[in-house]
């Protein structure tokens, strides 16, 4: 398989999304339930340059909703995500930080880098963490950001939405299941980050 | 009136931070726009609610 043959078959089966997925570059922020799934389903629709931040390693608790394998309990979750990806989309090109996105380094996360980003995936666990990064994006770039709130519990996943709150803010969850004091299931939150992946799409296609 | 996620309300006048905080919001875990434009968190302070404000309060709950 070379470059050209697979961007064909996904040009045949996804249409003209694919050049702008292609060219697009796409930061995600946490590399858990939500984070991993989203990289894998858009490394695998074809967006070729991301960027992924992390600071955990693969634990054996995750395996039931993140994109990880029991082999790679122990690895950093950036480097073990990145395997996952070249083995589904063998030309993507992803950058890798291993760090906790704070408010004294997300400047530099975000911005200082060769790459210029088109679309930040907030896909962080501390509600905290969810708000710093969002109001940051919002603030102090003009990226166009995709978040999540509410996605943990057992109830259905027909409760989960994406909702447009600016021109360049989209959020997607039920917005209230907080992961304190309840189960998670992994397709509930695998539902949400597929909300955030097709989120991602649709600002590429220009169906924002 | 303002409305605000939805529901209209009498707060005109009133501030960001004042309504954030009479409504038990944790301002450390918001995202609010108001009218469609990002209010910077720097801002909630000044920030007064006029008549006819369209206002979003995103509250983050935990899970990733």
């Amino acid at each position: 398989m070379d470059r050209n043959e697979l961007a064909h078959a996904l040009m045949a089966k996804q249409g003209d999304v694919t050049r702008a997925l292609r060219s697009a570059s796409v930061t995600i922020c946490g590399l858990g339930g939500l984070g991993s799934n989203v990289a894998m389903m858009l490394a695998r629709s074809g967006v070729e340059h991301m960027r992924l931040i992390d600071s955990d390693i693969v634990d054996i608790s995750n395996l039931h909703r993140q994109a990880y394998k029991a082999s790679q309990i122990g690895m950093p979750k950036t480097a073990a995500l990145r395997a996952n990806i070249s083995e589904v989309a063998p030309f993507a090109e992803v950058e890798l930080y291993m760090a906790r996105i704070t408010r004294a380094n997300v400047a530099d996360l975000l911005q200082d880098t060769e790459m210029d980003t088109d679309i930040v995936v907030e896909c962080l666990d501390g509600p905290e963490d969810k708000a710093m990064l969002c109001n940051f994006v919002l603030e102090n770039t003009r990226a166009f950001l995709v978040a999540a709130s509410g996605m943990a519990g057992d109830g259905s996943p027909n409760t989960i939405q994406t909702r447009k709150i600016t021109d360049r803010f989209y959020l997607c969850g039920d917005g209230e299941t907080d992961v304190q004091g309840t189960v998670l299931w992994g397709p509930r939150v695998m539902a949400c980050a597929a909300h955030e992946a097709m989120a991602v799409m649709q600002i590429l296609a220009g169906r924002n | 009136m303002v409305k605000i996620n939805g529901e209209m309300k009498d707060c005109a006048g009133e501030t960001l931070a004042a309504f954030l905080g009479d409504n038990r919001y944790s301002c450390a875990r918001v995202a609010v726009e108001i009218n469609g434009d990002i209010v910077p968190k720097a801002k909630y302070n000044e920030t007064v609610f006029q008549d006819g404000d369209s206002v979003e309060i995103v509250a983050f709950v935990g899970g990733g």
